[in-house]
C-alpha cells in the first residue's frame, strides 16, 4: 500500500517536474508570453483610466487577472495531450504503468501552479501601474471561490484534452474556440447582460460567469462566504459534474485513440 | 516453463481516409469525394516467444511489424484474438503487462527541448525508479552503449540521431523490463551506433536474461541476433524458424533476404500500404 502511494506521487511529481522543466527551457518564449499578456490586461485597464473611472479599472483587472489564471488552466490542461503528440512522447507516456488519475492530477497541479505564479506576476505589474488598492477586499472568500472555479475549470480542461485523441488538429483547434466562446459569455470585461438575449443562456452555463461576480464581489465590495453561498454551491457544483465527467471522457477518449491507432506521433 | 509472449489469432485492422479519384469532385461543394478504406494491419497472426528468447520479426515498411509490437505494448486494442505477456492479458491486465515491459520504436521519441538526464529522470519516476538509482542505471546503461558521460545534459535536439536512439535504449532499460519489445532500434543509425546497439542487446540477454522481440528489415542484424525469426508480409507471418532453418529450406542460400524474397516474392525495400 505505502509503496504503491510512493509510487503514485513519484508519477504525479514526473509531470509536475517535467513541465516546469519545459517552462525553464522555453524560458524565452514564457517572458514573450508573460509580456503580451501583462500589456494585454494594462490595455484594458486604460479604457477605465479613460473613463476617469477607478471602479471600472478595478472590474477591468479583475476580470482580466481572472481570466488569465483562469484560460491558463484550461489551456495547460487541454494542451496536455496534444503536446505530447506533438513530441511524440504519448504513447511511452501511456505505456508507463500508472493510473490515468496520476497523469491527470500531475498535469492539473502544473496547471495551478503555472496559473498561480503567472497571474500573481501580472498582479504585481497592475498594482505597480494602477496603484490598485484592495485593502476592502475579502481575501478568505476569494481564495475560496479561486479553488471552486479551478476545480470546475479543471473538469473543462479533461473535457478538452480529449479532443485530440479524437483528431489530433482539429482537437486543439476545437478547444480553442471552445476557450474563446467562454471569454466571450463569461462577463471577463463587461456585464453579461450587455450580451444578445440569444447569447445570454450560454453564460448561465459557463462557470467563469459565476467566479467573476463572486470574485468581484469579494475583491470590490468585500462579501463574505456567507453571502455568496449560493454562487459557491453553484461552483462546486459544477465541479462535482465536470471532474468526473472529465475523466470518463478522458478514459473514452484513451479506448477511442487504442482502438483507431490514434496514439501515435502527430507533427 | 511459461512462455514470455503468446498470440493467438492476432488481427488489427484500421479505417483509413481515401481519396476516391482524384478527377472526380462533387458538383455541389468542389470538394473531391472521401470514402473509408479498411487496412487489415495484422492478419490472424500466432506465434509464442519462450523466455530469454530473442525472436525477430522481418518485413518490409508497412507488413504489420510496429502494429503487432504496439499490441504487444498496450498501445492498440485487437480486433481478434489473444495476445498474453508471462500470462497476463494485454487487454484485461494491461498494468500487469506494464510493469513487464517497455520498448524502443524507431524514431526516438523525447522532449527534444530537455537534456537526456531529464528526459530519463522522468521516464523512471513513472516506473517508480528514484532519482538516485536512476542515475546510476542510467549512466550504467549509457556507459555500456558507448554514450558520452559529458552529453547527459545537453538538449536532445543537440544529440546525434544515434545518441539519441542510444537514450531511449537506456529509458527502456531503466525500468528493468523483462520482455524489450525492440522496434527497428538500429534504423538510420550510423555503423558505430549500430554496433554499440546490437552489442547492448547481446549483453541484456546474455548478462539479464531478457526476452526481446526485434523488428528489424535488416537481414544480417536477424541473422546475428535473433534465435528465431519471422517473416511478416501484408500482417501475415508467412514463416517462422530459427535462422538456419530458413536457409535451410531454402535451398542453403546464404541469406535470410532471398528466403524473404522466395517466401513473398518481393524484396524487402517494397513500400506496402
Amino acid at each position: 500500500m505505502k509503496a504503491a502511494i510512493l509510487q503514485h506521487g513519484r508519477a504525479v511529481a514526473a509531470f509536475v517536474i517535467r513541465d516546469f522543466s519545459l517552462v525553464r527551457r522555453y524560458l524565452g518564449w514564457e517572458s514573450v508570453w508573460i509580456v503580451y499578456t501583462v500589456v494585454s490586461i494594462l490595455t484594458i485597464g486604460f479604457i477605465g483610466v479613460d473613463q476617469g473611472d477607478d471602479e471600472l479599472v478595478v472590474f477591468l483587472m479583475v476580470g482580466g487577472l481572472l481570466w488569465g489564471f483562469l484560460s491558463t488552466l484550461f489551456h495547460t490542461l487541454a494542451e496536455s495531450v496534444a503536446w505530447e503528440m506533438w513530441e511524440g512522447t504519448i504513447e511511452y507516456t501511456f505505456m508507463a504503468p500508472i493510473s490515468r488519475s496520476a497523469f491527470l492530477v500531475g498535469s492539473c497541479a502544473f496547471a495551478v501552479l503555472y496559473g498561480l505564479i503567472r497571474t500573481v506576476a501580472i498582479l504585481a505589474a497592475v498594482i505597480l501601474l494602477f496603484g490598485i488598492s484592495l485593502a476592502n477586499a475579502n481575501v478568505t472568500s476569494a481564495v475560496v471561490i479561486l479553488v471552486a472555479s479551478s476545480l470546475s475549470f479543471v473538469g473543462l480542461g479533461l473535457i478538452a484534452a480529449v479532443l485530440p485523441m479524437f483528431s489530433p488538429e482539429r482537437g486543439s483547434q476545437t478547444a480553442h474556440i471552445l476557450q474563446a466562446l467562454v471569454l466571450l459569455v463569461s462577463g471577463v470585461y463587461y456585464d453579461v447582460d450587455v450580451l444578445p438575449g440569444w447569447l445570454q443562456p450560454f453564460s448561465k452555463v459557463s462557470p467563469a460567469t459565476y467566479t467573476l461576480r463572486a470574485m468581484r464581489g469579494a475583491l470590490i465590495d468585500g462579501r463574505g462566504l456567507g453571502e455568496m453561498r449560493g454562487t459557491l454551491v453553484l461552483l462546486f457544483v459544477f465541479a462535482v459534474v465536470l471532474i468526473p465527467v472529465g475523466y470518463a471522457a478522458f478514459t473514452w477518449g484513451e479506448t477511442h485513440a487504442r482502438r483507431a491507432g490514434k496514439l501515435k506521433r502527430s507533427g | 516453463m511459461e512462455p514470455a509472449v503468446v498470440c493467438r489469432g492476432v488481427s488489427k485492422h484500421f479505417r483509413k481516409r481515401a481519396q476516391r479519384d482524384s478527377g472526380r469532385t462533387s458538383r455541389a461543394s468542389g470538394f473531391s469525394l472521401a470514402r473509408s478504406e479498411v487496412v487489415k494491419a495484422v492478419d490472424s497472426v500466432d506465434f509464442s516467444v519462450a523466455g530469454g528468447e530473442v525472436f525477430g520479426i522481418l518485413g518490409c515498411n508497412g507488413s504489420g511489424k510496429s502494429t503487432l509490437i504496439r499490441l504487444i505494448s498496450t498501445l492498440l486494442l485487437p480486433d481478434a484474438g489473444d495476445i498474453a505477456v508471462f500470462g497476463c492479458d494485454v487487454v484485461r491486465e494491461r498494468m500487469a503487462v506494464r510493469r513487464l515491459i517497455n520498448r524502443v520504436s524507431v524514431e526516438a521519441s523525447f522532449y527534444k527541448k530537455l537534456s537526456a538526464r531529464e528526459n530519463l529522470m522522468y521516464a523512471a519516476r513513472l516506473y517508480g525508479v528514484s532519482p538516485a538509482d536512476a542515475d546510476a542505471r542510467a549512466r550504467h546503461i549509457l556507459g555500456e552503449l558507448g554514450f558520452p558521460a559529458g552529453r547527459m545534459n545537453d538538449s536532445m535536439t543537440d544529440l546525434s540521431r544515434g545518441m539519441q536512439q542510444k537514450v531511449a535504449i537506456a529509458r527502456a532499460f531503466l525500468s528493468s523490463p523483462i520482455l524489450l519489445l525492440l522496434d527497428e532500434p538500429t534504423t538510420g543509425l550510423d555503423p558505430r551506433s549500430k554496433r554499440d546497439v546490437q552489442r547492448f542487446i547481446r549483453y541484456l540477454v546474455e548478462s539479464h536474461d531478457a526476452t526481446v522481440i526485434l523488428t528489424t528489415h535488416d537481414m544480417d542484424e536477424a541473422d546475428a541476433l535473433c534465435d528465431r525469426v519471422a517473416f511478416i508480409d501484408e500482417g501475415r507471418f508467412v514463416a517462422v524458424g530459427a535462422p538456419a532453418e530458413h536457409k535451410a529450406r531454402g535451398g542453403g542460400v546464404a541469406s535470410l533476404e532471398e528466403v524473404f524474397i522466395d517466401l513473398t516474392g518481393h524484396g524487402l525495400e517494397e513500400e506496402q500500404r
